[in-house]
C-alpha cells in the first residue's frame, strides 16, 4: 500500500517504454497523468469540500444542512455546478473584455501551481524542487493579481473597492506570511518541502516552531481570504467584491480557485509544521490527506466562529502584531540554533 | 427604462433540434435536475415577510435542507428573486433593472399579498397592484406575512415547474 502510487507510475512508465517511446517522451506523458491526476483530484476536492463547508456551517449553527439530494445530501454540490455551467455568461459592456475574461483561467492556474510542489506520500510529488517553499510562496502571492485584474476589468464600483482591498490585505500578509516559514527554514536547512518532512521525522515543527504556527495560521487565513478576514468580497458592504460582476461558470472558477488555495495552503501547513506524510500504520498519501482535511477542518471553524474585523483593524493587525511577532521569532529561532549548538545538542 | 434582452433568433434552430435529437432533451432533463436544485434566491423585502425569510434560513426551518440556502447579494449570481413586498413606484426601477442584470435562466417569487397584489397598501397613490404588472411572476405565495413552511412549499412547486418544463428565455 505504501508505494501504491510509485508503483502504479512506475508500471505505467515501463509500459510506455516497452512501446517503443524513447525516456523522455515516457516522462512526458508520465508529467502529464500527473498532471490530469492532480486536477481531477482538486476538481474532486471541491465537489466534497463546498459540501463539507455547508454541513460544517449548519452544524455550527445548528441546522442540518443539504440532506435532500442522495445520502446526507452529498450531491448537492453538482447540482450547483450544472446549474453553473449552464447559467448565461455575461460580459457588462462597458468592462476591459480581455482583462475580465482572462483574470478567472489566471486565478485558478495560479492555485493548480501551487500543486506541483507539495508532497502527497513518500517520494510522491510532481517535481521535487530545491526551492519549493519559495517557489509555493512566490507563486501563491500571484493571486493577488489575479484579484486585481478582475476588479480593474470588470469596470465596477463594488469590484474595483474589494479588490483594492484584496491586494492591500494580501501584500501586507504576504510578509508574516513568509517570515513565520522561515523559522522552520532554519531548522531544516533547506528550502526543499520532501527535506523539511524528513528533518521532521522525530518531532513536528509544531512543537519547535509554535509561534511560527500560529502566526502562519493567521497570515494563511488572510491570504486565502477566508472569514474573519474575508474582507475583499464582504457581501454586505461590498456586494460581492472583486467577483461583483462574474456570472455562471466565471465566477464559479474564482471560487473553485479559493477552494484549491485553501487544500494547497493546508496541505502545505501540513507538510511543513505537521510532519507531512510521515506517521504510523497508515501509507504515507493517506497521512497527509487526513492531516490536510484536518487542517481545512479548523479553517472552517475559525470562519464560522468569528465575525468579520474592520479593514483598519485587519491592516493595524498585520503590521503591528504578526510582522514583530513573526521576526521575533526568527530572532528567538536563530538564538535558539546557536545554544543548542553551542551546548553540543545538535 | 431599456431591458437588455438578449437575441433569441437561434431559438427556433434549437426546438428545431429538440424534436429530433434525444440528446438534447436528455441534456435539457440534467440542466433542469441541476437548476431546480439549486436556487440562489436574492431577497427584496420591505420588513414582515424578509423575518419570515430569514427564520426560514434559521435552525428551525432550514432552507439549506433543499439547498437553497446560498443567498447571493449580487444579481449577477443569482437564479431566484423572492419580492417579499409591495412596490412602490420609487422601487420599480430597481427592481426592473435586478431583474434585467440576472442572468438567464430566472425566476421570481411573488411572495406575500403585497406583492401579489398591493395588499393592504393597494390603494396607496404609489403602490403597484403587485409585481407581475413588471416583471413575469412564477410562483405566488399568498400570506401575510407568509409562514417559512409556505415559502418552502412554493420553492418546491417552482422545482416542480422546473422540471416539468423546457426553459423559455424571458
Amino acid at each position: 500500500m505504501e508505494a501504491l502510487f510509485v508503483n502504479l507510475a512506475a508500471v505505467l512508465s515501463g509500459w510506455l517504454t516497452s512501446l517503443g517511446l524513447s525516456p523522455i517522451w515516457a516522462d512526458t506523458v508520465l508529467l502529464f497523468v500527473k498532471w490530469i491526476i492532480v486536477i481531477t483530484i482538486i476538481t474532486l476536492n471541491i465537489i466534497i469540500l463546498i459540501w463539507l463547508e455547508r454541513k460544517v456551517s449548519a452544524f455550527f449553527q445548528e441546522r442540518l444542512g443539504p440532506n435532500r439530494l442522495g445520502p446526507f445530501g452529498i450531491f448537492q454540490t453538482i447540482a450547483d455546478a450544472i446549474k453553473l455551467l449552464t447559467k448565461e455568461d455575461i460580459v457588462p459592456s462597458a468592462a476591459d473584455k480581455l482583462i475580465f475574461k482572462t483574470a478567472p483561467m489566471f486565478f485558478i492556474v495560479v492555485a493548480v501551481m501551487l500543486y506541483t510542489v507539495i508532497p502527497m506520500g513518500q517520494g510522491m510529488e510532481v517535481i521535487n524542487l530545491n526551492i519549493g517553499l519559495l517557489f509555493f510562496i512566490s507563486i501563491g502571492s500571484l493571486s493577488t493579481i489575479a484579484l486585481l485584474m478582475a476588479g480593474w476589468g470588470s469596470n465596477n464600483k463594488w469590484s474595483l473597492m474589494g479588490a483594492v482591498r484584496s491586494v492591500a490585505q494580501m501584500v501586507s500578509y504576504e510578509i508574516p506570511l513568509a517570515f513565520s516559514l522561515l523559522g522552520v527554514v532554519m531548522i531544516s536547512g533547506s528550502l526543499n518541502l520532501q527535506d523539511i518532512v524528513a528533518a521532521q521525522g522525530k518531532l513536528w515543527f509544531i512543537i519547535l516552531q509554535p509561534i511560527a504556527f500560529i502566526t502562519y495560521f493567521i497570515a494563511a487565513t488572510a491570504e486565502l481570504n477566508r472569514g474573519p478576514f474575508d474582507m475583499p468580497e464582504a457581501e454586505q458592504e461590498l456586494t460581492g467584491g472583486a467577483y461583483t460582476e462574474y456570472t455562471g461558470m466565471r465566477w464559479a472558477l474564482f471560487f473553485l480557485a479559493e477552494y484549491t488555495n485553501l487544500v494547497a495552503v493546508s496541505a502545505l501547513m501540513a507538510t511543513v509544521f505537521l510532519g507531512g506524510w510521515q506517521g504510523p500504520w497508515l501509507p504515507s498519501w493517506l497521512w497527509i490527506i487526513i492531516k490536510t482535511y484536518g487542517v481545512i477542518l479548523v479553517f472552517f471553524w475559525v470562519k464560522w466562529t468569528f465575525p468579520r474585523i474592520r479593514m483598519d483593524h485587519l491592516m493595524s493587525f498585520s503590521w503591528k502584531v504578526l510582522v514583530p511577532v513573526s521576526l521575533g521569532n526568527i530572532l528567538l529561532t536563530g538564538a535558539g540554533i546557536y545554544f543548542c549548538r553551542w551546548m553540543g545538542w545538535c | 427604462m431599456v431591458l437588455d434582452t438578449k437575441k433569441n433568433d437561434n431559438l427556433n434552430d434549437v426546438e428545431e433540434l429538440a424534436r429530433n435529437n434525444i440528446l438534447v432533451t436528455t441534456f435539457e432533463k440534467l440542466w433542469n435536475w441541476g437548476r431546480s436544485w439549486s436556487f440562489w434566491p436574492l431577497n427584496y423585502g420591505c420588513n414582515c415577510c424578509p423575518i419570515e425569510v430569514m427564520a426560514a434560513g434559521a435552525g428551525r426551518f432550514d432552507q439549506a435542507r433543499f439547498g437553497y440556502e446560498v443567498v447571493r447579494a449580487v444579481p449577477r449570481q443569482a437564479d431566484l428573486l423572492t419580492v417579499a413586498g409591495p412596490i412602490t413606484l420609487k422601487m420599480k426601477p430597481a427592481i426592473e433593472r435586478v431583474w434585467a442584470q440576472m442572468p438567464e435562466p430566472k425566476w421570481v417569487i411573488a411572495m406575500g399579498n403585497c406583492a401579489i397584489s398591493g395588499g393592504p397598501f393597494k390603494d396607496g397613490y404609489s403602490v403597484l397592484p403587485g409585481v407581475d404588472s413588471i416583471i413575469p411572476v412564477d410562483v405566488y405565495i399568498p400570506g401575510c406575512p407568509v409562514r417559512p413552511e409556505a415559502l418552502f412549499h412554493g420553492m418546491l412547486e417552482l422545482k416542480k415547474k422546473v422540471q416539468q418544463g423546457e426553459y423559455r428565455r424571458s
